[in-house]
């Protein structure tokens, strides 16, 4: 009988009144990668915080290797060996790799820190994970899978047993998420016993052994084999059965609302795009990380310069120099980076929505009155769960993104732009997401959708544009798209 | 029913102290600041000494104001100071050298300072310099031009009316400049809260990328934050050439020090998108009744300093930690 590494006994957690785990038990063995799966709230990140050492729980206990365990600080359990790796990454640009790998602990050599024997244990660790770059090089510029890979790195410089991964692959493309796959299988064969969490549920079939279901605070599930179907495991994190995931799309009306011809960006991101989207059409755009997706959507919206090529609206060629002429005539971007590009965060419900229409209130009085107003309005359309004084950032990631939808829908907009608009958001508030996307659809909008998850892509469009390395691969019909025909033209 | 009744309690009690968001701590310091000094001194608490603290904060008030505009934005402006002594060297040559009306070196007074802001504008928007760099460099320029406007000299002797604006107290208690200095902090407060030009300051020192997706042109209103900031200085300048019937070209030395402290004393946040006008007149109050309740316990001017940049720390610091605990 092998002993685990990390054992939870009831571990509960509340904040004030509010319980945010409930009597949560379960085992960790070494050379293993269990996925802690649940929709955004169910406690996944409180869970991990408390293993990590950075919360302390309110009931319950926790022994590791056999001893009890209690860490009080984030560096009480790295010095264990058990580390975190965010969902951020916390690199710091500017400085080399070896340095990030060894930052707080640099080794030391007569009073000054030893350089050499910091690159050459770095590119150690490095190597261990397949990386071949120079531990002398600093971060900036690194491509993200590979700063993911400096963190695990820096992780395993610290004698880490005990990995957890927090969406490692949010930000990654398909081939970059195989290699960080091909580490982990490795360091699990080393023994390191990993906690995966993701919302990609063909990577939790893919790399993971056991999957823990949480739901509300509670383990409501523990599968002990990977290969069961999606839809189970769905099911069991959002507690109700699923019947479909998308809803059915409506017919596009024969009218071409929007018409982009040879497009080709500024910055070589892409080149020579053509398409056109009817009215009441749902286009996806689907490609590689790297294809130039987003840069495509963000020069129809006039965020990025084109170098050639044209954007037709209702048949008139648009101008676009700037994303506030790309309103004006009626054309929004949902953008990808809710937290960068989408919302002030640390504002208003209410502020962030009158952001994207200040120039209706251009010569009126803007009184608390009158945003509230406004602000309730959009509110009550969307169905978003908060009031308009509260910050954004106390909202759950789908009604943060139903503000930002939100924003732009109380313009009217002719062509509504929306890329990756479901990251990070748990499974059950997508559907709540979709179901705006094709109601926008119903009323006669334009509408172009970008997103990695191809499930997604499939299940909201009409058609499909692929993309692969800037290079418009083709254009397929819904009858025509399925994930093995996206891939292939994705990959060319 | 009764969920809507508690909803709209809770809306009902925020506007009336909304104004203040952030700046409850320094409001709290400043009634604590007065009720010491009335203990303390025998001469503190008197609608003279009121109405002299008023007359001293004039100069200060009005250059907070644009200083709150430009770190609103997530910028800085070290070039008020400068700006001031250019703005008022620039009226003094123009009425007492070049002898034209006193009016229209006001006139040119402020165009020159906004001159300045422009500049500045340009070369964080254009050119992408920093607002810290771009701004120090202003403060060396202006105050280069301030003094060769006159090789360093003086300018004295403006007409009557122009000093008594700063001595004359209408209805017994207010100087025009006085007046002035409210009338901006008003019409700056109704700008910023109530009007959509004044959300998008906010909007843009939150995050400057989601302002622009929102459409909201951000090196338009990054230019005019500095043109505002400097004109505002300028006016300050011409107050302050009232109050000393004078002008000269090392005036306003360090008051790009004295603005950013109220600024950041009254809560509003160096990061930008969060803090405004009633927070900076709470700063400028707790500056201003400082310095004159130190001077009426006769504390050295040296002290004095010492226990100004003690409350900065303490402001800031308070207003951190209540954040924190919340």
């Amino acid at each position: 009988m092998r002993e685990p590494v990390l054992s939870l006994k009831g571990i509960s957690k509340r904040y004030g009144p509010v319980p945010v785990l409930k009597d949560v038990s379960f085992d960790i063995y070494a050379g293993e990668v269990v996925a802690l799966l649940g929709e955004n709230g169910a406690g996944k990140s409180t869970l991990s915080g408390i293993i990590a050492g950075s919360r302390s729980p309110s009931e319950g206990s926790m022994t590791w290797l056999g001893q009890p365990y209690a860490p009080a600080n984030p560096a009480e359990a790295i010095d264990k060996g058990v580390v975190l790796i965010h969902q951020e990454l916390q690199l710091l640009p500017e400085l080399s790799v070896a340095e990030n790998v060894f930052i707080g602990r640099w080794p030391m050599k007569n009073g000054v820190v030893d350089r050499a024997q910091m690159v050459r244990r770095a590119q150690e660790q490095l190597a261990r994970l397949n990386l071949h770059i120079p531990a002398t090089r600093k971060v900036a510029g690194l491509s993200t899978a590979h700063q993911q890979l400096i963190e695990i790195a820096k992780a395993l410089a610290l004698n880490a047993r005990l990995l957890i991964l927090d969406e490692p692959t949010a930000a990654l493309g398909g081939a970059e998420t195989e290699a960080l796959f091909e580490q982990v299988r490795k360091l699990r064969a080393e023994g390191v016993g990993i906690i995966y969490i993701s919302h990609r549920m063909e990577e939790i079939r893919k790399i993971t052994d056991r999957i823990i279901v949480l739901r509300d605070g509670e383990k409501v599930q523990e599968f002990a084999d990977s290969a069961i179907p999606v839809r189970t495991i769905v099911e069991s994190m959002v507690g109700r059965s699923l019947e479909r995931m998308f809803p059915s799309l409506p017919e596009p009306q024969p009218k071409t609302m929007l018409e982009v011809e040879k497009l080709t960006s500024a910055e070589d991101a892409f080149r020579d795009v053509s398409f056109s989207v009817k009215a009441g059409e749902i286009l996806g755009i689907a490609g590689l990380v790297g294809a130039g997706r987003t840069e495509l959507v963000r020069a129809i919206s006039g965020a990025d310069p084109v170098a050639s090529g044209s954007v037709k609206l209702d048949g008139e060629v648009l101008a676009l120099k700037s994303p506030a002429d790309a309103i004006a005539r009626g054309i929004v971007m949902v953008p990808e980076d809710r937290k960068e590009q989408g919302l002030v965060v640390a504002h208003g419900i209410g502020e962030n929505l009158v952001y994207a229409n200040l120039d209706r209130f251009a010569s009126r009085w803007l009184t608390p009155s009158a945003k509230r107003a406004f602000a309730d309005k959009a509110i009550a359309a969307f169905g978003v769960k908060g009031r308009g004084e509260q910050p954004a950032s106390d909202l759950s990631g789908g009604n943060q993104q139903k503000v930002v939808i939100a924003k732009w829908l109380m313009r009217d907009p002719k062509v509504v732009v929306l890329d990756e608009p479901t990251r990070g958001i748990d499974v059950g508030a997508r559907a709540g997401i979709y179901d705006i996307i094709v109601n926008l659809a119903r009323r006669g909008v334009a509408v172009i959708v970008v997103s990695s998850d191809l499930e997604e892509v499939l299940g909201v469009s009409n058609r499909i544009l692929v993309l692969a390395q800037g290079n418009q691969a083709g254009i397929l019909s819904r009858e025509e798209a399925n994930d093995v025909s996206v891939m292939e033209l994705a990959t060319l | 029913m009764s969920v809507l009744g508690i909803n709209e309690q809770k809306h009902a009690s925020k506007p009336s102290w909304s104004w203040l968001r952030g700046a409850t701590g320094p409001l709290i310091g400043l009634i604590g600041l007065c009720l010491f000094l009335s203990l303390a001194t025998d001469t503190f608490l008197s609608t003279r000494n009121g109405l002299n603290i008023l007359d001293q904060i004039t100069v200060l008030g009005i250059m907070s104001v644009g200083m709150t505009f430009v770190i609103l934005i997530g910028g800085i402006d070290l070039s008020v100071g400068s700006v001031l002594a250019l703005s008022m060297m620039v009226m003094g040559w123009t009425a007492n050298v070049a002898g034209l009306p006193l009016g229209v070196g006001i006139v040119f007074g402020l165009a020159a300072s906004a001159a300045s802001g422009l500049l500045v504008g340009l070369m964080v928007t254009m050119f992408r310099v920093p607002a810290f760099i771009a701004t120090l460099a202003m403060m060396s320029a202006a105050r280069g031009v301030a003094n060769m406007i006159t090789d360093g000299q003086q300018i004295v002797g403006f007409p009557d009316w122009f000093m008594m604006l700063a001595i004359d107290r209408h209805f017994g208690a207010l100087t025009a400049t006085v007046f002035l200095m409210l009338v901006v902090l008003v019409v700056a407060w109704a700008f910023l809260q109530l009007r959509a030009e004044g959300r998008m300051l906010y909007a843009v020192g939150g995050n400057q990328e989601v302002a622009r997706l929102a459409g909201i042109n951000v090196a338009r209103v990054t230019i005019a934050v500095y043109v505002c900031c400097a004109m505002l200085a300028g006016l300050a300048g011409i107050v302050l050439a009232a109050r000393l019937d004078s002008v000269q070209p090392s005036s306003g030395f360090g008051y790009e020090l004295d603005t950013i402290a109220a600024v950041v004393i009254g809560g509003t946040s160096l990061s930008g998108g969060a803090g405004g006008i009633g927070g900076t007149l709470i700063g400028v109050l707790i500056i201003g009744v400082l310095r004159n309740g130190l001077n009426l316990l006769n504390v050295s001017p040296f002290i004095q300093q010492v226990i100004i940049g003690v409350v900065i720390v303490l402001a800031v610091g308070a207003e951190t930690v209540r954040r924190k605990r919340r």
